[in-house]
């Protein structure tokens, strides 16, 4: 028997959840899960709130079992997981801007999300009138010859808006405090309510570069709350959707890392190829970043002109080796990405970091493998793992995950079978959770239905939420100039975190 | 790198043709503010600081692949600047959040005249699918007087840039004005 199962066992089972088991905990279950997490048998995949309970989504990476824990909290408060388990302390701070409940002895008070700009607090609980702005206390940094840079929200690229507070010595980074929230649209509250259809055009604009992956998570959680079976072509036109994002997302971001450290040649070639993906995104689907094409319920269009993929494939595995042989061969360029930004494995395990960033730190986790999702289960593909966690083993980790991705769309192209690609939805309640493996990351999305079908309350949690405090990790010692690289080498959601 | 460097040199450039500046539709409402002098006085050269005020990022995705061989922006004098100090025009993408509002304002504050404002995308215009939610203002024009909308979710990069060229394009139904150079600051 796993950890998992084990640390819920004295819990209440809620029988309406699916795939996974939901268990209700007690505050002392609770913390002991806080306590599992702390000693690392158990990972933590989301931490969210609704007006009078908390969630927490759980896994064990030995055993691949996941599982919901969930606390009532009819006194508006809980025992913070934060204490004891790093990860859990900005989730809870969104908690408690969000819905309003508190996490007790947390170990940040202070609001996340809520820049105290909002008419209203609580928005997804109580929904209090709004209080009085206060200023925001970032964390201090004290010593001879340190000095403070602010950076942001607005910054010299076209790039999101994020706050970055560096205190300095000289040009070496002392401590870097992120400060986020600013694209924060309350999407989660436009969601209650809302019909399954509208509901996943909103979770395909939660962050604009992995609206694929977005979708294909909210319509698995969907699907699996309503008990609905997909047609199979379907799996398999939503793969392929997934590999061409993985593909233009992973080819955008090697070009612009190495831009970052001053060789824009790699950015002007990654440009082109990643334009050759977006054009062949446009004439199978019509849309260049294939938005609101995957639907609960299968796909909202057949694959219009399977050759173009084709050709893409074999042009950008003709281009691509080049491009990596350019990387591998410029000394200059490695002086800059090897050995920049290195985030620790321990901590990319504690953080249940996921995407390139766990892989280029030794965490050998994909959401197409564990839990796994058809049809990759028909699929042959690796995942690429590496140990140094620097900015150089995250480029890495894309070259071959580009790789991966171009022999998954030969194979999908291959083997996709004929038929139907969308079956009706039923109009009724339920609740289901789905995680899906986008380019940067595992993405979770836990989706509760009331009786006429509509939202009751979903979460959609992004990787870079236990991304973005290794940043903070990653930039530790080294120097200012080196932060846009270790940072794009990231290439976090600002959106998909803000919500 | 003297390999791809040297097949770069004999490879056909990938550029697209010139597109032509955007319908009628879209710059009319422009046109009619912009005069002659105005597109003396930039030339052809349009310093552009777009502004995420609180976009998915998908209309930044498109922003970004503009300086791409395909679109290759810098040849029609339109550039990316990083400073509003040195920007013609503020271009917005996404809703105007409530925590971004401030920042979106003070960008516009530090910007000289005679300046325009685009919004670009669906969000911009109007506040797109997230208009009404208690974290978002609405459109840029609910902040800022707008110019130019540029509608698409996100606008193809060729909608962006036949947009942009519309601002470049002397309007024929523009006269000639009168008014002092600093009252050409719109709204």
């Amino acid at each position: 028997m796993g950890t998992l199962r084990e640390a819920l066992a004295t819990g209440a089972p809620v029988t309406t959840q699916a795939p996974w088991p939901r268990v209700v905990v007690d505050a002392a279950g609770w913390s002991a899960l806080g306590e599992a997490l702390a000693e690392g048998a158990l990972g933590l995949s989301g931490l969210w709130g609704e007006a009078e309970a908390v969630h927490a989504a759980l896994f064990d990476e030995p055993a691949a079992e996941f599982a919901v824990a969930t606390l009532a909290c009819p006194e508006g408060r809980f025992p913070s997981l934060g204490r004891r388990h790093a990860a859990a302390i900005r989730p809870e701070r969104a908690i408690r801007d969000l819905v309003g409940l508190v996490a007790q002895a947390a170990p940040d008070d202070r609001p996340w999300l809520d820049h105290g700009r909002w008419p209203v607090r609580a928005p997804l609980g109580r929904k209090l009138p709004p209080g009085p702005a206060a200023p925001y206390a970032f964390l201090p940094a004290e010593g001879e010859g340190l000095h403070r840079m602010a950076v942001g929200p607005v910054h010299a690229g076209i790039i999101e808006p994020g706050h970055f507070r560096f205190a300095v010595n000289g040009e070496t980074v002392v401590r870097l405090e992120t400060r986020l929230g600013y694209t924060h649209k309350g999407i989660e509250a436009l969601m209650q309510g809302a019909t399954i259809e509208h509901a996943a055009c909103l979770a395909g604009r939660v962050s604009g570069d992995s609206t694929v992956a977005y979708a294909l998570a909210f319509a698995r959680a969907a699907e699996a709350a309503l008990g609905v079976a997909v047609p199979e072509r379907a799996h398999w036109l939503r793969a392929l959707m997934a590999e061409l994002e993985r593909l233009a997302n992973h080819l955008g971001d090697i070009g612009a890392i190495c831009n970052d450290a001053g060789f824009a040649l790699m950015l002007t070639h990654c440009a082109i190829l990643r334009e050759r993906v977006l054009r062949t995104a446009d004439a199978c689907f019509g849309h260049r970043l294939m938005r609101d094409l995957v639907v609960p319920g299968g796909v909202a269009l057949d694959l219009a002109a399977p050759a173009g993929v084709h050709d893409l494939c074999a042009e950008i595995g003709r281009q691509f080796p080049r491009l990596v042989a350019l990387y591998e061969g410029t000394a200059s360029l490695q002086d800059r990405t090897c050995g920049t930004g290195v985030v620790a494995p321990g901590l990319a395990r504690r953080f249940a970091a996921g995407g390139y960033i766990g892989r280029a730190s030794g965490r050998d986790f994909d959401a197409r493998r564990r839990p796994g999702y058809p049809p990759y289960d028909q699929l042959r593909f690796e995942v690429p793992v590496f140990e140094n966690g620097d900015v150089d083993a995250r480029v890495w980790v894309r070259i071959r995950e580009v790789e991966q991705s171009l022999s998954l769309l030969q194979q999908i192209l291959l083997a996709m079978p004929g038929g139907p690609v969308r079956v009706p939805l039923p109009l009724r309640g339920g609740e289901g959770v789905a995680l899906v493996e986008g380019f940067r990351g595992d993405i979770l999305v836990w989706l509760s239905l009331d009786e006429a079908g509509r939202v009751r309350r979903c979460h959609l949690r992004d990787p870079s939420w236990f991304q973005w405090p290794l940043v903070e990790a990653a930039i530790e010692g080294n120097i200012v100039a080196d932060f846009p690289l270790c940072n794009k080498s990231f290439n976090c959601s600002y959106s998909g975190h803000d919500l | 790198m003297r390999t791809l460097l040297f097949r770069s040199l004999i490879a056909t450039p990938l550029s697209q043709p010139v597109p032509k500046p955007a319908a009628d539709a879209l710059s009319a409402a422009l046109g009619a503010q912009l005069d002659r002098a105005a597109q003396r006085r930039l030339g052809r050269s349009v310093a552009i600081r777009a502004l995420d005020a609180g976009s998915c990022n998908g209309c930044e995705l498109e922003l970004n692949a503009l300086g791409n061989a395909f679109y290759d922006l810098e040849r029609f004098g339109l550039r990316f600047v990083a400073s509003p100090r040195h920007a013609d025009v503020l271009l917005v993408t996404g809703p105007v959040t409530a925590n971004m509002r401030e920042a979106l304002e003070r960008t516009y504050q530090a910007m000289p005249g005679p300046k325009w404002v685009v919004a670009a995308g669906a969000c911009a215009i109007d506040g797109g699918i997230f208009a009404g939610s208690y974290a978002v203002h609405g459109g840029a024009g609910a902040v800022l007087p707008v110019d130019l909308r540029l509608p698409g979710c996100p606008p193809r990069p060729l909608e962006l840039l036949q947009g942009l060229l519309a601002l470049m394009e002397p309007s024929s139904a523009s006269r000639p004005s009168a008014r002092a150079w600093s009252d050409l600051r719109l709204g």
